[in-house]
């Protein structure tokens, strides 16, 4: 190739490149716009909140005057709630999932239920709110309880559990399986002694990130009517006295913590305002956590499975 | 028992394990295995050899019932398994009851993503099999048997994919091995393999054969040459031709067979 022809190429190829540069300064600049915009709110929160952040912050009840209001009941309020939604949504979720996956014909009817699983995912969270607030609340008589909240939000994540453990189910070569059935082990036995435990860490990684999606939920906890205001704790679970174990506070009211912070910062004085910051820290340290152990039990549990 | 005897299909001496009779096979509306008609000798080592697609895996998958897996699968005609007479492809066979007396071998080492020690005995837990000195010796017998004792017995309790692609076969080989199968099928245990683990592989079965009846499907000639008593040359889901290995490499009846065995298939 002569030196004219080699020049040419490399003109033709630095123009193609220019592509390159353009593309990443604007992609970098999109990634700054979101990143940046993140990371203002999250420092303009926190130089609201932090400084209320203290011991007596999170053993405190909410009260009226702003310096000794507390996020006890929400916080409390938050785990338990968080506790019925994964003994909700797991159990069924999964089960779902195996079924669909492992079990079901392939005929139209399953494919009827699979696109209503995919569309119930993008459905607004406060339609949920009013189905729970005639099916939990009124129908089965749970009222404003945890236990009500707690299924509410299970059926919010339900798809998403559901749609992880599918893919995670679908993830496991069918070599695997083959493998299984050729020593003699049932549909049954495949699925518990196999395909659950490999698609482990993809259900945990969905049920969590649904789960830390719930406890930001706001639109539907309101509508089956949590309370704003709560100065005392649900009944403990554990008891000192026989049989020890008490169900009591799943009928209990409650508050969560994205309403308590809905609470302060609707109220006009600034002072609250603050305790709505350091609330929504809180909150999203919570959620950041849930994030966190998602990838890191993803991480453990994909370490002794490689293929 | 007379060479002669030996190298001839009519030996009286000859106890069938399996025979295949009038064996159709579709999937969906693919008509894939096409009146396969022949017998499986008790403890020899049969070979399935032809080219890519004519039906080699459909034929062994189906000692194993592993087509009931999938829908739109199809099975007509039989195969009988002696002594007791029983045609395991018939629909109140239960294809479960089938696995657990015919194991498989796979094509690419397939280890369950546990410890050495659980792989090969996941088939006795499966049977129900509970006391821990039982399972012990069951698995240290099965590892023996596939020659891999001696490299695992310090670290059983480490995950399989740890080992060796060839090691990985033999695990998959005693998985097989522990539940004591009357046939072991095989499906190109080599292939994915290097020539020095396939030599162990081909040593393995050499040693099995005489302990059980095998099944095996080869690309490679000289494999089924060197490790089958008997052939069948398969092509576009028919077997063309089945005779005692020395007579399909030395001498066969059909001219296809002829041509594909020395090379001038196509
Ligand atoms: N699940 C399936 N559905 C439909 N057709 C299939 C399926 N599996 C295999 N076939 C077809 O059946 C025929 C036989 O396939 P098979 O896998 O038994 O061939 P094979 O002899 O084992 O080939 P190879 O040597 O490449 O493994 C092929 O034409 C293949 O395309
Ligand atoms: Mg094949």
């Amino acid at each position: 190739m002569d030196q004219a022809a080699l020049g040419e190429i490399r003109d033709l190829i630095n123009r193609h490149k220019r592509w390159d540069l353009i593309f990443a300064a604007v992609g970098l600049l999109c990634l700054g716009i979101a990143a940046l915009t993140f990371t203002a709110l999250v420092i303009d929160m926190a130089l609201d909140g932090a400084p209320r952040l203290s011991a007596d912050f999170f053993t405190n009840f909410p009260s009226r005057r702003p310096a000794q209001a507390g996020i006890l009941s929400a916080w409390v309020g938050s785990t338990l709630v968080m506790l019925v939604t994964a003994a909700a949504a797991i159990p069924v979720g999964v089960s779902a999932a195996v079924y669909l996956e492992e079990y079901a014909p392939k005929n139209l009817l399953t494919a009827i239920i699979e696109i209503n699983i995919t569309n119930l995912a993008g459905v607004p969270s406060i339609v949920y709110g009013l189905l729970a607030l005639g099916l939990f609340v009124y129908a089965f008589g749970f009222g404003q309880s945890i236990l009500s909240a707690g299924l509410t939000l299970g059926l919010l994540i339900l798809p998403v559990v559901i749609v992880a453990t599918r893919e995670a189910i679908r993830s496991i070569p069918s070599a695997i399986r083959e493998a299984a059935y050729a020593v003699g082990a049932t549909k049954w036995g495949t699925t518990w002694d196999h395909v659950l435990p490999y698609s482990l860490p993809g259900i945990m990684t969905g049920v969590i990130i649904g789960m830390a999606r719930a406890i930001g939920e706001t639109a539907p906890i309101i509508t089956i009517g949590a309370l704003s205001f709560i100065a005392f704790l649900p009944p403990a679970p554990i008891q000192g006295e026989f049989p020890f174990l008490s169900f009591e506070w799943l009928m209990a009211p409650f508050t969560v913590m994205p309403i308590q912070m809905f609470n302060w910062t609707s109220r006009p004085e600034a002072a609250f305002h603050q305790n709505a910051a350091a609330a929504g820290l809180v909150l999203l340290l919570m959620t950041l956590s849930m994030n966190a152990l998602a990838i890191y039990i993803r991480y453990q549990l994909r370490k002794r499975i490689k293929w | 028992m007379s060479k002669v005897a030996e190298g001839s299909l009519a030996a009286s001496s000859m106890v069938v394990k399996a025979e295949t009779k009038n064996l159709n096979f579709h999937y969906g509306s693919f008509h894939a295995l096409k009146s396969i008609n022949m017998p499986l000798y008790e403890k020899k080592v049969t070979a399935l050899i032809g080219p890519s697609g004519c039906g080699k895996s459909t034929y062994l998958r189906c000692f194993n019932r592993m087509h009931d897996l999938y829908p739109g699968n199809r099975y007509d005609g039989e195969i009988k398994l002696y002594p007791d007479n029983t045609n395991l492809l018939h629909a109140h066979v239960d294809p479960i009851e089938v696995r657990m007396r015919i194991s498989m071998v796979f094509q690419k080492p397939n280890p369950f993503p546990k410890s050495i020690y659980e792989n090969v005995a996941y088939g006795l837990r499966v049977r129900g099999e509970r006391k821990a000195s039982i399972v012990d010796e069951k698995v240290e017998q099965a590892l023996r048997g596939a020659a891999l004792w001696d490299e695992v017995k310090h670290r059983l309790k480490d995950l399989a994919f740890n080992l060796s692609g060839g090691q990985q076969q033999r695990l998959c080989i005693a998985r097989a091995l522990a539940t004591e199968p009357e046939i072991l099928l095989f499906d190109e245990p080599t292939s994915a393999l290097d020539p020095i683990a396939t030599a162990s592989i081909e040593e393995l079965i050499a040693d099995l054969k005489g302990k059980l009846t095998i099944l095996i499907v080869t690309h490679n000639m000289q494999q089924a040459a060197r490790v089958s008593d008997y052939t069948a040359y398969m092509y576009l889901g028919e077997v063309i031709e089945f005779d005692v290995t020395d007579t399909i490499f030395i001498k066969p009846k059909n001219k296809a067979t002829e041509d594909y065995i020395t090379g001038r298939f196509g």
